[in-house]
């Protein structure tokens, strides 16, 4: 089936890209793996307009973008609320919806969360680049043309743009995430928690901290308390392996959680954040407070099984609805 | 030193850092070239990503796959049985480097800081046939060892914020290639005209762990007509 153009970028936002679950298997050459921050949200997104959970979507923060629609299409926007629009008329969010062409979907003011995922029946059709439509920004390829939309970007869509009987589909409103000013982020200690003393463990554990404004999507900056570690140590440790959720710790003391363009580093991570807790980093706003609790690998696990749980009962629920 | 036995460090939930030593070392980094090739070639179930550095090897799974118990078994089984595992032999590249000038603005600055000549600095440099340690940090970065003692150099202490790609840089007993624009702290003592990444090559990233590495001096005139 061709590819068929489907959305013209008329404004920007601060920042569109496009994105997946990311680009898996090239670590070992230094990629790391992008993808949408909060995977969740981009997940039901796709699954809301009939896509398979791993087609590419839109992701947009704080001040969306302006899209007008090429053809008739189905879309849905999930993820934080950004307030957005069909031809000015406010649309609800977790929901897919019937656009005709000429339509013209916009965005308000961050009401709450950070980023808000755009979903197309049949998915963003930009060409796979190692196996991934994810965009690596800070190296400059993937998704649309390696950087994020520009004015006048026109973008594709993969195969029939699926089936326009799709729109109208909800997503449990009991699932739905809520976001706050407030985060309360779970992790697991490690892996370089014993380079750490007890007082420094403590007030990671204790203290509340802040999103600064110099956090971008390679990492988040934390502002607060100074997490020092063992004082008869080196500065920085063998380079090793990271995944997105990592807290390392630079020689400042300010930690930092490594979301998914950085794939090595040489600094200490004291903890991780778990997975289930992962979709949560990429709707914390600069000046939003954060806590951490330390939990067990089973507790960890629990929580990720409950997150797959919604997103299959979903995943089973619409696909049941698409039966003849 | 080499461990006897991996130490299994967690990150997270759903990954495992392979521990086989505790140094920058050939044969820490040569049993974690080993590790990362035997678990490449017979893939475990669940296990979505390897990322092997210098002393350890990142193992990204699926906890809902594939239990941590299971997968330590089947890391410390591997482990017990490298012995059998044949690594191919490792690639020699050839990277030509244009020294000093615009492309090497710190090589004066590191002959300063050991009291040599920017010549000395050269020969130094492309003296060793250079190991990969690892690829990080950016896309095809690699991290070669070991710079001579004569010139292992500091980082500098404000990193540039953009640093162009194929600049030559050296950190302490490290050398490395900028191999995408970025910013970068190490000094930069000069520039290759090669491509370490293309995105759409196959591999995308001239090098790979293991293999080896020589710098040659060319002239700025011989880098502009260089041909890949």
């Amino acid at each position: 089936m061709a590819a068929i153009e489907t959305l013209e970028i008329i404004s920007p936002g601060i920042m569109t890209t496009v994105q997946d679950l990311g680009r898996y298997g090239y670590g070992r050459f230094g990629v790391a793996p992008s993808g949408a921050l909060d995977s969740f949200s981009l997940r039901i997104a796709n699954l809301l307009v009939g896509n398979s959970e791993d087609h590419a979507c839109l992701e947009t923060m704080l001040l969306g973008p302006g899209i007008k629609v090429l053809t008739d299409v189905v879309m849905a926007v999930t993820g934080g609320d950004l307030q957005p629009k069909r031809n000015k008329q406010p649309i609800e969010l977790w929901r897919s919806h019937a656009f005709k062409k000429d339509d013209v979907l916009s965005f308000g003011n961050a009401v709450s969360g950070f980023r808000a995922y755009i979903a197309v029946g049949g998915g963003i059709g930009v060409p796979p680049v190692m196996g991934s439509r994810s965009t690596n920004l800070p190296s400059g390829f993937g998704g649309y043309q390696g950087r994020s939309c520009k004015k006048g970007d026109v973008l594709l869509c993969d195969g029939s743009c699926g089936p326009m009987n799709g729109a109208g589909r909800k997503f449990n409103p009991d699932c739905i995430p809520r976001y706050s000013n407030h985060w309360k982020l779970r992790v697991v200690w490690g892996p370089q928690d014993d380079h750490f003393p007890d007082d420094s463990r403590h007030a990671f554990l204790n203290g509340m901290f802040r999103m600064s404004q110099d956090s971008d999507r390679t990492g988040i900056r934390l502002e607060g308390h100074e997490i020092l570690c063992k004082p008869d140590i080196e500065a920085s440790i063998i380079s090793e392996g990271v995944i997105s959720g990592s807290i390392q710790i630079p020689g400042d003391g300010k930690p930092i959680i490594i979301l998914g363009e950085t794939v090595t580093g040489g600094y200490r991570k004291i903890a991780t954040v778990i997975s289930a807790d992962l979709p949560a980093l990429g709707q914390i706003k600069p000046g939003d407070g954060i806590k951490f609790r330390a939990v067990s690998l089973d507790e960890a696990y629990l929580a990720l099984q409950e997150m797959e749980n919604r997103i299959n009962d979903f995943k089973c629920k619409t696909n049941s609805s698409l039966l003849p | 030193m080499l461990y006897d036995s991996p130490i299994f460090r967690l990150m997270g939930d759903r990954s495992l850092l392979v521990e086989l030593g505790d140094e920058i070392s050939p044969s820490v980094n040569q049993s974690v070239q080993e590790l990362f090739t035997v678990m490449d070639m017979r893939p475990i179930d669940g296990v979505r990503e390897l990322v092997p550095s210098y002393r350890s090897l990142l193992v990204i799974y699926d906890p809902l796959k594939i239990s941590l118990t299971d997968l330590k078994r089947t890391i410390s089984d591997t482990h017990q049985n490298l012995d059998q595992a044949e690594l191919p032999e490792p690639r020699t590249m050839d990277i030509p480097v244009v020294y000093g000038g615009n492309q090497g603005p710190d090589l004066a600055s590191v002959a300063q800081h050991h009291h040599i000549s920017p010549q000395a600095v050269m020969d130094y440099h492309t003296r060793p046939t250079y190991r990969v340690y690892m690829i990080g940090f950016t896309p095809g970065y690699p991290y070669l060892g070991e710079v001579p003692t004569a010139i292992a150099t500091p980082r500098r202490k404000t990193p540039r914020i953009l640093v162009p790609r194929g600049s030559v840089g050296i950190a302490q007993k490290q050398t490395g290639i900028y191999s995408v624009d970025s910013p970068g702290g190490w000094q930069i003592i000069g520039w290759t005209p090669v491509n370490l990444f293309d995105p759409q090559g196959q591999p995308p990233s001239l090098l790979m762990m293991g293999d080896r590495v020589r710098f040659q001096a060319i002239s700025a005139e011989e880098a502009s007509q260089w041909q890949p």
